[in-house]
């Protein structure tokens, strides 16, 4: 087998010119914002000896009098209504734990879920007993934020039959800050593979399904193999979106499909060389750039 | 002194540096892209990478949660290749044990533990080469890795050796001037506010001394803290005109 290798280069150096003025808010743990008490003292900032302080590196955001400080790379901070993809952890009474790439494992309530068999069910114990046939320890799920606790914690609901448990498919975890908030978090993609880009950065890819089984309530997994060539474009949106993710383009529907055309010149195993996946890029953010106008 | 002579009488020391001199320190954010937070430092031929992982759920024992801060985890090792001798050290050996507790001891003062309750960060370091503070090398590239977390800090902790030698102190001590059984002080500060995370010594030294050594170790850990901000800074700068395109 012809195996690729390569020498070791010179990291590019990103040009520092322009955008001065972002520059300029640009903080690190311990610059003091200010020294006016005015101020209200939001994420990311503390109070010493009354001086409003940094203790995150990023960028500073000022609404009215509120101070903060966003960082460029954290963990996802969930906020009600956000869609993201999850593993069960535990299997607990009358909950699951799931991890969403948050600071703490979200909680999914047996409340919380469509059980197959119609929407006003009650929940027995039976059902708690058989928590375990639902959802196993390791299953990924797609479900929405229904509430944040005090401590930061998700309690997340599946009470839709877009959410559930996911079948076959491939999830690719990529920074939470990439994933541009949109309306919708569902796409068919027309290249004929379907995608959940989940707020907290973990993204599905999954072959489009053909008829919702409306009995299952989101439980039935198909079993039957995929296609190949279903297979070698999720695949290639795979790579597309790592190569995307690498060069920092925000990761929406448009922005993966675009990226999706410009590489198909490229075999696939090929994206992640870096000077293709430089040159896919590059396409990409042009014909963004383009479309704005 | 029996041994090598460490500061000549023209005042240089065995790498030619002068008695306040620090190593050349080189640092880059960001180098794994599976952790939340990481670095890799070189602090003359000392090299480290850190790591960190968390905030997340506590994992393995539950007793270990705490109910109004956050765990913090820290793990020290080194490299079999990373000393003149290769030798496999195995996890939990005394030395490392000793290390990774005042790492955690150190990061316990600087991060803001508080703000996540039940939680845990893993930091993790790993001497790849060592030539001489060590302990001073794994606090500074946990800093960046933490930074690069995105984990709110009071402050940059920065660390740094200093020894004795013929009534001067010398800053930022590599292995030869370490191993040569003169004193040695390791500091942890942080330098804006210039509050000491950590101070470690283990030899003897004189009480009317400790004052110009600690003076020294301290102007030292500024010195490393100047370049570490510009290493962050860099950093911060280079990522948003990336994001902001």
């Amino acid at each position: 087998m012809a195996a690729d290798m390569r020498l070791p280069t010179v990291r590019k150096q990103v040009s520092l010119s322009g955008s001065k003025s972002a520059i300029a808010s640009l903080v690190v743990p311990g610059d003091v914002i200010t020294t006016d008490t005015g101020f209200m003292r939001g994420h990311g900032t503390y109070l010493d000896e009354e001086k409003l302080t940094a203790s995150v590196a990023g960028e500073v955001e000022r609404v009215n009098k509120l101070i903060c400080v966003r960082p460029l790379k954290t963990r996802y901070n969930g906020e009600v209504g956000d869609v993201v993809v999850g593993r069960i952890t535990e299997v607990q009474q009358k909950r699951w734990k799931v991890e969403t790439n948050s600071r703490l494992d979200s909680v999914l309530l047996l409340s919380a879920v469509n059980l197959p068999g119609g929407e006003l069910r009650r929940r027995s114990a039976e059902d708690e007993l058989s928590m375990r046939d639902y959802l196993q320890e390791g299953d990924l799920i797609s479900a929405e934020v229904q509430a944040v606790f005090s401590d930061g914690a998700l309690s997340l609901h599946t009470r839709s039959l877009k959410y559930g448990k996911l079948g076959q498919g491939v999830l690719v975890q990529v920074s939470p800050s990439l994933v541009k908030r949109q309306k919708t978090h569902f796409h068919y993609l027309p290249c004929g593979s379907s995608i959940i880009l989940g707020n907290n950065g973990f993204i599905w890819l999954y072959p489009t399904p053909g008829q919702q089984d409306e009995d299952a309530g989101g439980y039935y997994t198909s079993i039957e193999p995929v296609a190949l060539s279903d297979r070698e474009v999720i695949s290639r949106l795979r790579n597309c979106i790592l190569a995307l993710a690498a060069h920092k383009v925000m990761l929406f529907d448009t922005s993966v499909l675009y990226c999706y055309e410009s590489s198909l010149t490229h075999q696939i195993k090929d994206i992640l060389k870096p000077e293709v996946m430089e040159e896919v890029v590059l396409q990409t953010r042009h014909r963004l750039a383009d479309q704005e106008g | 002194m029996a041994g090598i002579e460490l500061l000549s009488d023209q005042g240089y020391r065995l790498d030619g540096r002068k008695a306040t001199e620090l190593r050349k320190v080189q640092a880059r954010m960001g180098v794994f892209g599976q952790a939340d937070g990481s670095a890799y430092l070189e602090q003359g031929n000392t090299k480290v990478l850190a790591v960190v992982y968390g905030p997340h759920e506590v994992r393995g024992a539950r007793s270990k949660i705490l109910y109004d801060r956050a765990v913090i985890n820290c793990q020290y090792s080194m490299a079999t290749f990373s000393t003149a001798e290769r030798k496999r050290r195995p996890h939990g050996d005394r030395k490392s044990s000793e290390m990774s507790l005042h790492l955690k001891q150190t990061f316990e003062a600087a991060v803001l533990t508080q703000l996540y309750p039940r939680s845990q960060i893993d930091i993790y370091v790993k001497i790849l080469q060592a030539d001489g503070g060590n302990y001073s090398a794994c606090v500074n590239a946990a800093t960046l890795a933490v930074i690069d977390a995105g984990i709110p800090m009071r402050d940059y902790v920065c660390a740094c050796t200093a020894g004795f030698v013929d009534d001067t102190p010398l800053a930022d001590l590599c292995h030869a001037e370490e191993s040569g059984g003169g004193t040695s002080l390791a500091v942890a500060l942080l330098p804006r506010g210039g509050q000491i995370a950590l101070l470690q010594m283990d030899a003897r030294l004189h009480q009317d001394h400790l004052d110009t050594l600690m003076e020294a170790a301290m102007t030292a850990c500024k010195g490393v803290s100047k370049v570490l901000d510009e290493v962050v800074r860099q950093h911060l700068q280079e990522m948003s005109i990336l994001t902001g395109e």
